[in-house]
């Protein structure tokens, strides 16, 4: 034993989770679990991705409904452990006291570690049930995004209560600020959100409805007002921002985000069977939905300009700087292409959702979520230089960066292509049909599109891995400590 | 440059103050919210089965077909003759029941992860909102035989028009395929704004 772990301290460098306050310890562990559960994401991608190029791979055991599933749950629950763990580590030096209920906390991190994994295993051991209640309550709930049973629903719920309760009541004992104070309502929303979806209806139009709520109401308004708390407290760790000027921007956000989103979830409502009126409001308000993301890239490069991008921590930055600009051309261009209603009836339910989906989740998510694993990285080294001196010129993180970047470009194009054909061939052309949705798999730019989408998969998964041994080693043999961020000097002129 | 620091800082205009945007953030959400409650109360009753735009679940017991409408230009459902399925006409209850014991196959087997239902779901498999009118079932006559001969065996009843992908075996029971036929031939009534677009019907011999 002793000598592995002499082994892996030589590998790996010190980390000591001395320098680390109660609740960055707990951040720590939601941190560890999200790159787990984020390598689940891309290696079930890749084999989802590889059923379209060979259908018969995995057929009637390992099949593409299975795939995709994990696929897609994997995502949405790494990036909520990253969000969780982004804010058990900032809540003590925002809050200026010590954790409330950290035990308490503790406990509910495994609760929910055990309940995902638990959750994992039986997606893809028993799969399916019958057409009975008990299935959605022990097996599979089957509505996309949110398939976990309804016993695990209930848990997540509980374990998200406690966390909701640690950061509340540490506020509460400590101090408010106006990232906290948005943080804390957000989080309200982002929860009683979710309760909305844990229902079961045989009227899949009703379903549907409220089944917007919760992921419209996540991805599109209470995520992104979080990643807008964090981002606005990273720009101060990073470049020394002042507290003013982010928190002005971030009410700016938050009117902007909720203005334009919470009316923009009448985009999903075109084609469910609800009435014509939503293609008004839906078409209108979804349309305003990239102006917030416009004033984070603007926020963003703006202080990081006013700063001249001096920072002890280039990684961290850089991938705040691409959660900027990601989330506006993921979510926001790539979203509005595709919003008005008159595009949608061709687009809706093609590969151009899918091409949204990758470059926005990678955009808005995946990168702020890496960039605070940066800075947390940072302090567990021991507040160590991760600046423009890093000992081997920080070749890993460059290239995890750009491979990582450039893949989910690269499979955001191709599916874009693939999108394109098959809106032409199966609803312009052919009726729309089933004759008319495979006519449009079998042409061959939806098949090159098919093919190219894999290739850069394989792009990401490489990328992800130079990541993980970067994230292991990055300012191990470091000794030189990160100069603090300091003020800007013409900021006020 | 040369600041000089006796002269006072130009006072903070209304547009870049904190206090006035941390006001406009609340009350643009209050307001957006409660707009979105006063619409979901306008929106519920239209889609509760039953309504003009979402039909009863004893549909299933009639011909559904598409009209185009000159007044809305799009393909709007009708419901037609008794076509009662599987020759059984239901009452409310059983209707209900039945469609909703489809809805509870389609969650558990986990159809969206390959399937679209209203557009919504996965695209590795074609949208099921209209696939009871689907002209891959040859005719009206046809197509309940052969729909629950796809659902029960799917790997031997492959319809892959051309392409190699092939429906998984779900193991299926006879009572569970007739369900799932009756939650999609209710599906089919539903008015989607005349989504997806374009579709072109299965010919039915009581159509007019």
């Amino acid at each position: 034993m002793s000598v592995a772990q002499a082994g892996i301290t030589r590998a790996l460098g010190e980390l000591d989770s001395g320098r680390l306050n109660v609740g960055q310890r707990l951040a720590i562990k939601y941190f560890s679990v999200a790159v787990v559960l984020f390598a689940a994401q891309i290696l079930f991608g890749l084999l989802a991705g590889l059923q379209y190029l060979l259908p018969q791979f995995g057929y009637n055991h390992l099949d593409f409904s299975v795939t995709r599933m994990v696929h897609i749950n994997a995502m949405i629950v790494w990036m909520l452990y990253g969000f969780i763990g982004a804010i058990y580590w900032l809540v003590e030096d925002e809050a200026g006291t010590e954790l409330v209920g950290a035990r308490l906390g503790n406990l509910a991190f495994w609760v929910l570690t055990v309940a995902v994994t638990v959750v994992v295993v039986v997606y893809l051991v028993v799969q399916t049930g019958a057409g009975r209640i008990e299935s959605i309550w022990f097996i599979n709930e089957g509505r996309e995004y949110i398939e976990a049973p309804r016993w695990a629903d209930i848990g997540i719920v509980a374990c998200v209560l406690v966390f909701f309760y640690n950061i509340a009541a540490t506020f509460m004992r400590g101090r408010w600020s106006g990232i906290s104070g948005v943080l804390v309502l957000d989080l309200v929303a982002l929860a009683g959100l979710y309760v909305v979806g844990m229902f079961y209806t045989a009227n899949v139009s009703v379903d549907q409805y409220w089944w917007w709520w919760v992921i419209h109401m996540w991805v599109e308004a209470t995520w992104e007002v979080l990643v807008g708390c964090i981002m606005a407290w990273g720009l101060m760790q990073t470049l020394g921002a002042r507290r003013k000027i982010v928190t002005t921007w971030l009410y700016i956000e938050v009117a902007l985000m909720f203005g334009s989103g919470i009316l923009g979830l009448g985009h999903h409502y075109f084609w469910i069977g609800t009435p014509e009126y939503w293609f008004t409001i839906g078409g209108f308000f979804s349309a305003l939905e990239p102006i917030p993301l416009v004033a984070m890239v603007v926020h963003a490069v703006y202080d990081s300009g006013v700063h001249r991008f001096k920072t002890a921590n280039h990684p961290a930055l850089a991938w705040l700087i691409a959660h900027a600009f990601g989330n506006f051309f993921g979510a926001g261009v790539w979203g509005f292409m595709h919003t008005l209603p008159q595009i949608n009836l061709y687009t809706h339910g093609t590969q151009w959702t899918s091409s949204h989906g990758h470059l926005a989740f990678f955009g808005a998510y995946a990168t702020i979520n890496i960039a605070v694993f940066y800075i947390a990285l940072q302090k567990w080294r021991g507040n160590v230089d991760m600046g423009a001196r890093l000992i081997d010129k920080g070749w890993k993180w460059k290239w995890a960066f750009a491979l990582l970047n450039g893949g989910v470009v690269g499979m955001t194009v191709a599916l874009l292509v693939a999108g394109y054909e098959q809106s032409f061939i199966e609803r312009a052309l052919h009726g729309s049909t089933w004759a008319a949705y495979f006519e449009a798999q079998r042409s061959t730019w939806f098949v090159q599109g098919m093919f190219w989408r894999q290739v850069f998969g394989y792009v990401t998964a490489a990328g992800l891995v130079l990541l993980i041994w970067d994230l292991l080693t990055i300012g191990r043999h470091e000794t030189r400590l990160a100069e603090p961020p300091h003020e800007a000097t013409q900021a006020a002129a | 440059m040369n600041d000089t620091p006796s002269e006072p800082p130009p006072a903070t205009p209304w547009w870049a103050s904190e206090d006035a945007w941390r006001k406009i953030a609340i009350w643009v959400t209050a307001v957006m919210f409660v707009v979105l409650i006063g619409l979901t109360f306008d929106s519920i009753p239209k889609i509760t089965a039953g309504s003009a735009r979402v039909p009863a679940y004893e549909v299933i017991n009639q011909r559904i077909y598409y009209r185009f409408s000159q007044e809305r230009k799009l393909p709007v459902p009708v419901i037609g003759d008794a076509a009662p399925l599987f020759g059984t006409p239901l009452s409310a209850a059983d209707a209900q029941a039945l469609v909703s014991h489809g809805k509870l196959t389609f969650q558990a087997k986990n159809c969206m992860n390959c399937h679209t239902i209203l557009g919504n779901g996965a695209y590795f498999a074609p949208d099921l909102t209209k696939s009871w009118l689907d002209p891959a079932w040859a005719g009206e006559s046809a197509r309940e035989g052969l729909m629950e001969r796809f659902l029960l065996d799917p790997t031997t009843n492959a319809r892959g028009y051309g392409t190699t992908r092939r429906m998984p075996n779900l193991g299926l029971t006879i009572d569970e395929a007739r369900a799932v036929i009756a939650f999609l031939k209710w599906t089919s009534a539903i008015d989607t704004n005349g989504f997806p677009r374009n579709f072109t019907p299965i010919v039915q011999e009581g159509d007019r």
